[in-house]
């Protein structure tokens, strides 16, 4: 009976091999995912485990922590996350709720925050040997709270949805951020059931005006007029015309190649030949359109993607991809190179344009983290400023800055000027809806710069107001004052 | 070799097996690491959940440790021979259930449930109980042959056993299993005990029955296939087992007995066709009874995609259950080394989070290498278990120890492997670790039975007799 025994033997042997084998599978190889799935309670438990670090602005935190206060005794989250002045920040900061997950930067450096991130490993081993609890790290953002209360208050103010992107153009840092109309991200930020009421009602379903969405980034607009800085940089570039006073090749009135139908230009503007300077202070859609239609569109693509185009940008929150259509026809590019047609762009990419423009035409990778650090204000990690391409050279983007200096000083963008500071600017109002039926977006978009050649801050700002007079809105009228007053605070808290 | 060394080299092998050392002494140095080890995870619990040593760590310690001692010095003067391992790993193993009973006993959750709260009181008691199971086995069985006149017997206790929990007002239906029975307040899963049983039925069966079944059989395409009639006590066994799975609606149980008889025959007749035909059974009954049972399908469907289950249990679709999934997320939770005992949140799991799941606690608070280390233990003793079989002297003997063993690998490859989601779950529990009384009376009953065998067999052979040629030939007279 022994030879039987001793396979028998062998059979056992090789059950627990299987069971041991299966157990390194799932405990080794799986458990990463297992460990970091968002169903599993357990990331959530360690999220509010302990005080969540703090997203940093200017040196104040903007967020908070709350010990949970719960009747239940089941509940197994000990601390709630509280916002200071959310509506204002949401943008910037995402929400995280114990009920509803977290997002943006919330989630984002969700490691840092809870302190769970391996590059706190050596603190967190330290803290274990000297007995203190774990904590989190902070994250301190690039945002400047003087532009970024401008810009939401401007909006706010106005009533109508919309958002204000601001960047410092020598190093992509991202100073303002706003969408409007905004939420409160503490008021979902418990598991009651009020907090799943004021959950619901943010919900696009019940709110129509959808203020959970982060127009800065995550909206495209029709970028209408503000589009032809872009075109203009590309007939610099391709060297189509060589100067801003050059007469162009334009006729008027400009029928589109291949088509019967003349493109328009908004009220009797001297655009026939104009010179570039002329018709970007007047705005000429005949000009930009024809120029586009001479350029091509290839050459047009390359030029708007080397502006960010057709890529999401990580600020590290995920912008939307701006776009700019490939395989169109004469017309079409025409109608593309003044932010027509399939064109769309994000608030961020715009204000990309001015503040690349800005920059003698190094265009900086935008971000919003300037540091990580742990929880005793150690920094873990700081972003360095990143070239991210070079749309125009620095001899043109000095020409196109003279222009968009002339459309602020004599053109349409009148509204953004400001005493003892060079402004440059475009204006947009971009047509959507079928044949041109709903309200048209209000752009601006600007940058200023010092005496001393310095070039703080460009912006980007978008109005879409629906319940607005249709006269009233242009990019001038609706949305260059927000500019003026975002691009103030930067300067004034410069000083 | 020359004739003249034959009779020095038997002389020598005979002094050479009555000094076997009996091991004793080691046994009690094992047992006091199996005691230490569950007393220091105790001290750990207490000091990670409440910052402070547990106050029952003495009165606990105690308890184990008297336990332990009581069950050593009953094998040392009742089985002195006995296997040196098997007592310190079932003790290592019942210390440590012991110890995550307590831990989920302080869950809030689990409390609020009512699924933990003062288990690991009722569990060393239950302990108690069945060390007292072992200590009266060992007292009172001299010798594990005297089981061998029970053998009829113990059919019919098995099959009575296997058919309580279906008789009207004494079974349980516990989350569609019907596998318990409540007698007095107290619920008791026979099956545990029918384990035991039904083993010392087999081995005594298949002791008379070995030849005919070996030998009286066809060769067909290189297998040998019994004769019809001597398929009978297969089919009934199978046949039973498909009606546990149908009315108690208990894969593991069911797989657990038929692959015991296997085994069992195996030994008994070495004829590998019945290996074959009893995989072939198992395959048809299995797949069969899937096809019409929901409660099995439903199971299965949790196994092979324990997300959507877990998904629909969150929905609240009746009859889902997200167990599986939790269990799988507290083994991914604990990684390699574990987050360290009462740093877990395996009381996501809820019910039976102490009982069937047991396994996920050890996985996430112990990680993978505790895990190893458990599984390790378990087969240790099912080794040692084989090894006793291989001992024995009688042919009984070797297929009561195989069969207890083969059935005791059987049931912690079944329940750990559905609760790492290797195979379906099944409504089984972990020898030693999980909180259940009769899981643990019936395992220490089961051990005890392996320590009466393995103690007759490594006993020395009583001295031969002196060689009266020998003798004879030193008679010089002058």
């Amino acid at each position: 009976m022994n030879k039987p025994l001793r396979r028998i033997a062998i059979f056992c042997g090789l059950l627990v091999l299987t069971l041991l084998l299966r157990d390194n599978w799932l405990q080794y190889v799986k458990a990463d995912t297992l460990k970091t799935d968002p169903k599993n309670r357990r990331v959530t438990i360690a999220r509010y485990a302990t005080p969540r670090g703090d997203i940093i602005v200017d040196g104040n935190p903007i967020t908070g922590s709350t010990k949970t206060t719960s009747k239940s005794s089941l509940n197994d989250l000990e601390y709630k996350r509280t916002y200071k002045n959310g509506p204002m920040w949401a943008p910037v900061t995402g929400y995280a709720s114990q009920a509803f997950g977290a997002n943006q930067l919330e989630n984002l450096e969700d490691g840092i925050l809870t302190g769970n991130d391996d590059r706190l490993f050596f603190r967190n081993t330290l803290n274990m040997v000297t007995g203190k609890k774990q904590q989190g790290g902070n994250v301190v953002t690039t945002l400047n709270a003087a532009a970024q209360k401008a810009a939401y208050n401007g909006l706010k103010a106005q009533g109508g949805k919309g958002a204000v992107v601001a960047l410092d153009p020598s190093t992509g840092k991202i100073l303002a951020l706003a969408s409007y109309p905004s939420y409160d991200p503490s008021s979902f930020a418990g598991t009651s059931d009020t907090d799943a009421k004021a959950w619901n009602k943010l919900q696009k379903k019940y709110d129509p005006s959808d203020p959970m969405l982060n127009r800065a980034l995550r909206e495209t607009y029709p970028p209408g007029s503000t589009f032809k800085v872009v075109t203009a940089a590309a007939a610099l570039e391709n060297g189509l015309y060589t100067s801003a006073d050059e007469n162009t090749d334009s006729p008027l009135p400009w029928t589109m190649p291949g088509t019967t139908t003349q493109l328009k230009n908004e009220g009797s503007i001297p655009c026939k030949n104009a010179t570039m300077r002329i018709a970007l202070r007047y705005s000429c859609n005949t000009v930009f359109g024809k120029i586009g239609a001479d350029l091509g569109n290839d050459k047009m693509l390359d030029e708007a993607k080397k502006f960010g185009f057709t890529s999401e940008q990580y600020t590290p929150v995920r912008s939307s991809a701006s776009v700019f259509s490939d395989g169109m026809n004469t017309s079409q590019t025409a109608l593309s190179s003044i932010g027509q047609y399939n064109t769309a762009a994000t608030p961020l990419q715009m204000a990309m344009v001015a503040s690349a423009v800005a920059n003698d035409g190094k265009l900086m990778k935008p971000y919003m983290i300037d540091e990580l650090q742990s929880s005793s204000l150690d920094p873990v990690s700081k972003t360095e400023p990143q070239e991210m391409s070079q749309p125009l050279s620095a001899k043109n983007a000095q020409i196109l800055q003279s222009m968009m200096e002339t459309v602020v000083k004599d053109g349409t963008g009148k509204n953004a000027q400001m005493n003892g500071v060079t402004v440059g600017g475009k204006t947009g109002t971009a047509q959507h809806g079928v044949e041109n039926s709903e309200n048209p977006y209000a752009w601006f978009i600007s940058y200023a710069k010092l005496p001393d050649g310095s070039s703080p801050v460009a912006v980007a700002v978008v109005i879409e107001d629906d319940q607005a007079n249709r006269d009233d809105i242009s990019g001038g009228g609706l949305a260059a004052p927000i500019a003026k007053s975002v691009m103030e605070a930067v300067i004034q808290s410069k000083k | 070799m020359s004739s003249t060394t034959n009779s020095p080299t038997h002389h020598t092998s005979t002094i050479g097996s009555i000094g076997t050392p009996s091991r004793r002494n080691t046994e009690l140095a094992l047992l006091i690491f199996a005691v230490a080890i569950p007393v220091f995870a105790y001290a750990n619990v207490g000091l990670a959940i409440n910052d402070q040593v547990p106050s029952g760590l003495l009165g606990y310690g105690l308890g184990l440790g008297l336990l332990a001692g009581v069950a050593h010095l009953v094998v040392r003067k009742f089985a002195p021979y006995a296997d040196p391992l098997l007592l310190p790993l079932a003790t290592l193993l019942n210390g440590l259930g012991l110890v995550v009973i307590w831990r989920l006993d302080q869950s809030k959750l689990l409390q609020s449930l009512h699924v933990s709260g003062g288990k690991a009181t009722n569990q060393l008691l239950y302990t108690a109980l069945g060390i007292a199971l072992f200590v009266v086995t060992l007292v009172f069985l001299k010798d594990h042959r005297v089981l061998q006149r029970y053998t009829y017997i113990s059919m019919a206790a098995a099959l009575v056993l296997l058919l309580l929990p279906l008789v009207p007002g004494l079974g349980l239906n516990v989350y569609g299993a019907k596998i318990w029975i409540s007698v007095g307040g107290f619920t008791i899963q026979p099956g545990e005990f029918a384990k035991i049983v039904l083993a010392i039925f087999f081995a005594g069966y298949l002791m008379v029955k070995r030849d005919a079944l070996a030998l009286a059989s066809r060769r067909f395409m290189g297998l040998y296939l019994p004769r019809g009639r001597d398929l009978g006590p297969i089919l009934v066994v199978w046949f039973i087992s498909i009606l546990i799975l149908v009315f108690e609606t208990d894969l593991g149980t069911s797989l657990l007995f038929f692959g015991m008889f296997v085994i069992m025959l195996y030994v008994a007749t070495e004829r590998t066709s019945w290996i074959v035909f009893g995989l072939l059974m198992s395959a048809v009954g299995a797949v069969g009874v899937a096809s019409f049972e929901p409660h099995v399908q439903q199971r299965v469907q949790a196994w092979l995609d324990p997300m959507k289950e877990y998904k629909l249990s969150q929905q609240g679709v009746a009859g889902h259950s997200e167990q599986a999934m939790q269990a799988l997320w507290a083994f991914g939770s604990g990684g390699t080394l574990g987050t360290g005992l009462g740093q877990g949140h395996s009381d996501l799991i809820r019910f039976a989070a102490n009982s069937d799941f047991i396994l996920a606690t050890f996985g996430e608070e112990l990680g993978l290498a505790g895990i190893m280390a458990i599984l390790l233990i378990y087969g240790l003793i099912v080794e040692r278990g084989v090894r006793t079989a291989l001992a024995a002297r009688d042919p009984f003997g070797k297929l009561l120890a195989v069969g207890l063993s083969g059935a005791f690998a059987l049931q912690v490859f079944v329940v750990a492997g559905g609760v790492m989601g290797l195979i379906p779950l099944t409504g089984m529990t972990m020898p030693f670790l999980a909180y259940g009384g009769s899981s643990v009376i019936a395992n220490w009953a089961l051990i005890g039975i392996l320590i009466r065998i393995s103690d007759t067999a490594r006993r020395p052979a009583p001295a031969p007799a002196a060689n009266p040629d020998a003798e004879m030939t030193q008679v010089v007279r002058p």
